[in-house]
């Protein structure tokens, strides 16, 4: 029986997955001390679910390491033991709390917590010996995203320089780095936000509650609806409500906004993106609403 | 619409844009993410916010997709982007390569991963210089289809002669590349004529839009499944009481189809063995194809590392210190004979001297230059290498992934060169 080249083709989902576990692989070969950097996010959740696949039936070789930003969401904290638990990964926790009593990022009341993310993240990076650490940032996030290599090299200070980035050819990926210095490695880079809920949909993976549509106290700033908590107090003038929402991303309570939603299932949530006319990050997240070149600047000083 | 493109089935189309500054690139790109509905509120409302802060009296598209800081203050494309749209058919992914400024390492780097190469031309310039490089590069790397895009037909009456003139030369030109699929479509990026609604200006034409084309153009047949080639990148050897006996290598299909129970020989040791089993997670598959990531078990007990290639016992690889490849320079210190490097071929990664430069070749005439014995940034030539170990290679033109390699300064740990191997000897 002749097969033709059409019986060859993979579905674009399939491609992402087999150039995601092509990264994992080769990073896990190559660098002395790999970490995956793991927020509890939907996107690093797809990340440890491509390790698992990538080193399956051994376990994934090297560590998550999350910053703990003392502002996390309870049910994201919740997800991510489970995981931990279940593929048997050594957790590392960097916190924000503990990097302000050592004195290694000051909290001077003005910084948020996802700027002090930065300077603890670097020293986690730094005592640990961390030669590379996976993150799930994607391109199509942002438009400094946009110009991110798979494999981004990271100087001695952690910092990023987008005009010295090394040429990146066919799948061959160049991992040498010198002593300090370490290398930011981004699988899903070609992935969409859209692809990601597919492949979360497609997995049956599991993610924290709040990215489907519950009931919750918030309150309106800056045109976001924030979450009502004891860790993001209310300022004059706004007023607490209980709305049908779900979370789109999930960074600090503090900076995350949510949005009304009814979509409760992951079909639902996908119909609902295929729509959305705001991108994930412009609709909840105000740390990108500093400058035009928000992400940028972060990226140069060490953010992932 | 959600309906149809939420199915995660579709495949996936990867390009590559280049053009010169003026050619309308931004323009394009941005009005393919525009009418495919990619661009979100907010993005456009920042877009149209900085066009009106800067005094402009239209959206500037282009800063949709210039994304740095240093990029936007001086107003030009400095590096390679990827961006992502989709249509309910397919996802496509452009490597949008600057179209100055370094732009033969760019256009090397966006085109080495692509399917289609996408090159603009300005109605009423014609064939300038840039685009005859363009087309000479994307020949040189091996990208299958070619669509040569006549810009700005609406600054030229729609003129068909023009277009006809434009479409003539460049078929002629292309005679002396290696192009096996080329496509000339007229369009207006700005007034959309022919990119994704067919214009009415251009009644003439009878071929098909650009959206069109990029939906519909064919590309499973471009890689190669007959010649089975599996670089082994890593040992999973679980320490488990439950997978005590495992050993698998995994990797990504290069080349061929793979099956349980096929015969192999293990490169370059020579031992052979079958397949026992190929896994992807928990599951076992029937067959591998590229550019699937798999896990290959063998029935035998052979010595197999990273580094190593699986291939067919009767149609292997031909183990090769003794490289002859094009090369392209990449870094500002020139590339000499008797240089030492680091090269990353597959999974493999030696170190290199170069023996000889052959020649310079001259991208806007193919002239070959065998006067010059070295390589400036950006220039692209013949060289020969020797390699302290043997790379597991093919031509490039017969398997894109085991015909290429990077060269790495080890002094650096800069990329500095990418290869194209034209044999092994």
């Amino acid at each position: 029986m002749t097969q033709t080249h059409a019986d060859y083709q993979l579905s674009q989902l399939d491609q992402l997955e087999a150039e995601s576990i092509h990264i994992f692989r080769e990073v896990a070969a190559e660098f002395e001390k790999p970490v995956l950097m793991f927020s509890g996010g939907k996107d690093s959740i797809v990340m440890l679910r491509l390790a698992e696949k990538a080193f399956y039936p051994a376990k994934i070789p090297f560590p998550v390491l999350q910053v703990d930003t003392g502002l996390d969401f309870p049910e994201v904290l919740e997800t991510r033991d489970n995981w931990v638990n279940r593929l048997g990964v050594k957790l590392v926790v960097a916190s924000i709390d503990d990097a302000i009593a050592k004195g290694i990022v000051v909290d001077d009341g003005k910084t948020s917590r996802n700027r002090m993310q930065i300077g603890t993240l670097l020293n986690a990076i730094e005592e640990n010996g961390f030669t590379a650490a996976f993150g799930g940032g994607r391109r199509d996030e942002e438009k400094a995203r946009a110009k991110e290599r798979v494999y981004s090299h990271r100087d001695e200070f952690g910092q990023w320089d987008p005009k010295m980035q090394r040429p990146e050819l066919w799948s061959l990926y160049n991992g040498r780095i010198h002593q300090g210095e370490h290398m930011r490695i981004f699988p899903l880079s070609n992935w969409t936000e859209l692809d990601i809920w597919d492949y979360i949909g497609r997995e049956g993976i599991e993610i924290p509650n709040i990215y489907f549509s519950h009931q919750r106290r918030v309150f309106e700033r800056d045109g976001m609806l924030m979450s009502e908590t004891p860790l993001n107090p209310l300022r004059s003038g706004e007023v607490v409500e209980e709305r049908t929402v779900r979370f789109r991303t999930c960074g600090d309570i503090s900076l995350t906004g949510c949005v009304e939603s009814t979509a409760s299932t992951v079909p639902e949530i996908i119909e609902e993106i295929a729509v959305a006319t705001l991108t994930e990050r412009g609709a909840t997240r105000g740390d990108d609403r500093f400058s035009e070149a928000a992400m940028e600047d972060r990226k140069k000083e060490g953010y992932f | 619409m959600a309906d149809e493109i939420i199915t995660g089935n579709m495949d996936l189309l990867r390009f590559a844009t280049a053009g010169s500054v003026d050619d309308g690139k931004s323009t394009l790109i941005g009005r393919l993410l525009l009418d495919s509905k990619s661009i979100f509120a907010d993005q456009l409302e920042a877009v149209e916010a900085t066009s009106a802060s800067k005094g402009f009296d239209y959206t500037d598209l282009a800063l949709l997709t210039d994304g740095l800081r240093s990029e936007r203050e001086q107003g030009i494309t400095i590096d390679v982007a990827y961006r992502y749209f989709a249509t309910p058919n397919r996802k496509f992914i452009i490597a949008d390569t600057p179209g100055h400024v370094q732009y033969t390492r760019n256009m090397v780097t966006g085109a080495s991963t692509a399917d289609l190469g996408l090159v603009l031309v300005d109605a009423r310039q014609g064939l300038t210089e840039q685009s005859r490089r363009h087309a000479v590069l994307l020949s040189l790397l091996r990208v299958p289809h070619l669509v040569l895009a006549v810009n700005k037909m609406d600054l030229v009456d729609f003129s068909q002669e023009v277009y006809e003139k434009i479409h003539a030369e460049f078929t002629q030109f292309a005679t002396k590349l290696n192009i096996p699929d080329l496509e000339v479509i007229p369009i207006s990026a700005l007034a959309g004529d022919n990119v994704v609604n067919r214009s009415e200006n251009m009644a003439w034409y009878s071929g098909p839009t650009l959206m069109h084309h990029l939906e519909h153009v064919h590309v499973a047949s471009d890689r190669d499944l007959v010649d089975v080639r599996f670089p082994v990148q890593y040992v999973v050897r679980p320490k488990s009481d439950e997978y005590h006996d495992y050993r698998g290598y995994g990797g990504m299909v290069a080349g061929g189809v793979l099956k349980p129970g096929d015969e192999v020989v293990v490169l370059p040791s020579g031992m052979t063995s079958k397949i026992a089993g190929i896994d992807l997670h928990d599951k076992e598959l029937s067959e591998a194809f590229p550019p699937m990531s798999v896990t290959v078990r063998l029935e035998d007990d052979v010595d197999v590392s990273r580094g190593d290639m699986i291939a067919r016992v009767n149609n292997a690889p031909k183990p090769s210190q003794d490289i002859d490849a094009m090369i392209c320079w990449m870094t500002n210190e020139p590339l000499r004979p008797r240089q030492k490097l680091a090269i990353k071929h597959t999974t493999r990664t030696a170190r290199a001297l170069v023996k000889d430069i052959q020649y310079r070749l001259d991208v806007n005439t193919l002239h070959r230059d065998q006067e010059t014995k070295e390589l400036g940034l950006n220039e692209i030539g013949r060289i020969q290498l020797r390699t302290t170990v043997p790379l597991l290679c093919d031509p490039y033109s017969k398997n894109r992934t085991t015909g290429s390699f990077i060269l790495i300064d080890e002094a650096t740990g800069v990329t500095v060169g990418a290869g194209m191997i034209n044999s092994g000897s």
